[in-house]
């Protein structure tokens, strides 16, 4: 897991909190509406197959970590949706990426 | 606000795209080989590739009064086809004498595999035997830490490298201090959902600085916004950073990295540039 240096975070950003909200807070709003939106979207389909599916478990982790009072939730969040284990693989299973790892951090695939 | 695109797939790109580029300041782009959405048939479609990337863009380009620097390799999502490897890999040193191309690139790794990490290895081999700077590509989403952790340790093993002429490139908030902190440059790319917005990645330069570091667009025929630096610049500006700050990360820097390649020239005006086409 990356370590978060706290110098990275000590007043790095130009802005103050207040000035941060006036201009941005509309525009992150719509993205946490977006969140919620979909989790209530996953629990009206029409079937309800994936409950435990790697993706759906990742996202519902990573949603918790926003909550984290500690400084590096972005970090967190990122390696939540990482592969974690270096080893190659033998061969190219597939082109493209899933977007969290299936079987990573007790997520099963 | 003038700035240099350092990845962009303008192949991919109309001719459209270049002139809003080239209207919201663009003064030069880098364009790596990449992949085509597919994975091409034969060795032929590679130097047809090539052929384009030299000849083609440059001239497109340049109407606009953008230059185009190119880089050369098999791509990492071709680079589990090692036979194919072998075909294409000798086409390129007979190109890299060219006047717009400023080294090997895109390498790097996709699922991060055995195949793909010797093919990597083997772009490694003809960029330090032919004296070339080298853009690396790391891997997408899930794949990137892991990815990104292997090329860093592979080249970090090699003390051939000269790390000041490597960018290892799309890096996140995960990936970003293990570059910087080994002395590599960073490329930060502008992606609408698979990469970093222009808001994440200010956040980036905000906490790991101005050093060694960029913001481009990789704009492909994906989802991607060719005018992803100006969005970058613009992002910039609302958080507060002077120009000369934001000059040095979006034209500065990768002039100060291109300028390593003697070729790399960027011309006093947009109108030489124009003429010349």
């Amino acid at each position: 897991m990356p370590n978060i240096h706290m110098d990275r975070y000590h007043q790095t950003c130009p802005m103050s909190q207040q000035a941060l909200i006036d201009e941005f807070f509309i525009e992150h709003r719509v993205h946490i509406l977006e969140i919620a939106a979909f989790l209530d979207r996953l629990d009206r389909a029409s079937d309800q197959n994936a409950t435990q599916e790697f993706r759906n478990r990742a996202l519902r982790q990573a949603v918790a970590e926003l909550t984290s009072d500690e400084p590096g939730r972005v970090e967190r969040v990122q390696m939540l949706l990482s592969d974690q284990d270096i080893r190659l693989l033998e061969e190219r299973d597939q082109q493209n990426a899933w977007g969290a790892a299936p079987g990573q951090n007790g997520v099963p695939s | 606000m003038d700035y240099i695109d350092m990845h962009a797939h303008m192949v991919s790109r109309t001719t459209d795209d270049y002139e809003q580029m080239a209207l919201a300041g663009c003064r030069a782009v880098t364009e790596p080989a990449f992949w085509a959405g597919f994975d091409r048939r034969s060795a032929e479609a590679f130097a047809d590739y090539f052929h384009e990337l030299l000849t083609f863009e440059p001239s497109r380009a340049a109407r606009f009064g953008i230059q185009h620097y190119t880089w050369l390799c098999l791509n990492p999502k071709e680079g589990e086809d090692r036979a194919m490897a072998r075909r294409v890999l000798p086409m390129i040193p007979p190109l890299l004498a060219h006047p717009t191309v400023l080294g090997i690139g895109e390498i790097g790794l996709n699922r991060v595999t055995r195949n793909e990490l010797a093919t990597f290895r083997d772009h490694v081999s003809m960029a330090l035997e032919h004296d070339q700077m080298i853009l690396i590509h790391t891997p997408h989403l899930e794949d990137k830490y892991k990815g990104t952790r292997v090329i860093v340790d592979t080249l970090a093993a090699d003390s051939r490298i000269d790390r000041k002429r490597v960018i290892v490139d799309h890096v996140e908030e995960h990936t970003v201090d293990m570059v910087l902190s080994e002395g590599f440059w960073a490329g930060i790319t502008l992606y609408p959902t698979t990469k970093c917005s222009p808001a994440r990645a200010v956040d980036i330069i905000e906490m790991y600085g101005d050093e060694r570091i960029y913001a481009a667009s990789a704009c492909d025929w994906g989802r991607s916004a060719p005018l992803a630096v100006p969005r970058f610049i613009m992002e910039l500006r609302r958080r507060g950073h002077d120009e000369a700050f934001i000059q040095k990360i979006v034209l500065d820097n990768p002039r100060q990295f291109l300028e390593q390649n003697p070729k790399f020239h960027l011309s006093a005006d947009r109108v030489s540039v124009a003429l010349n086409a």
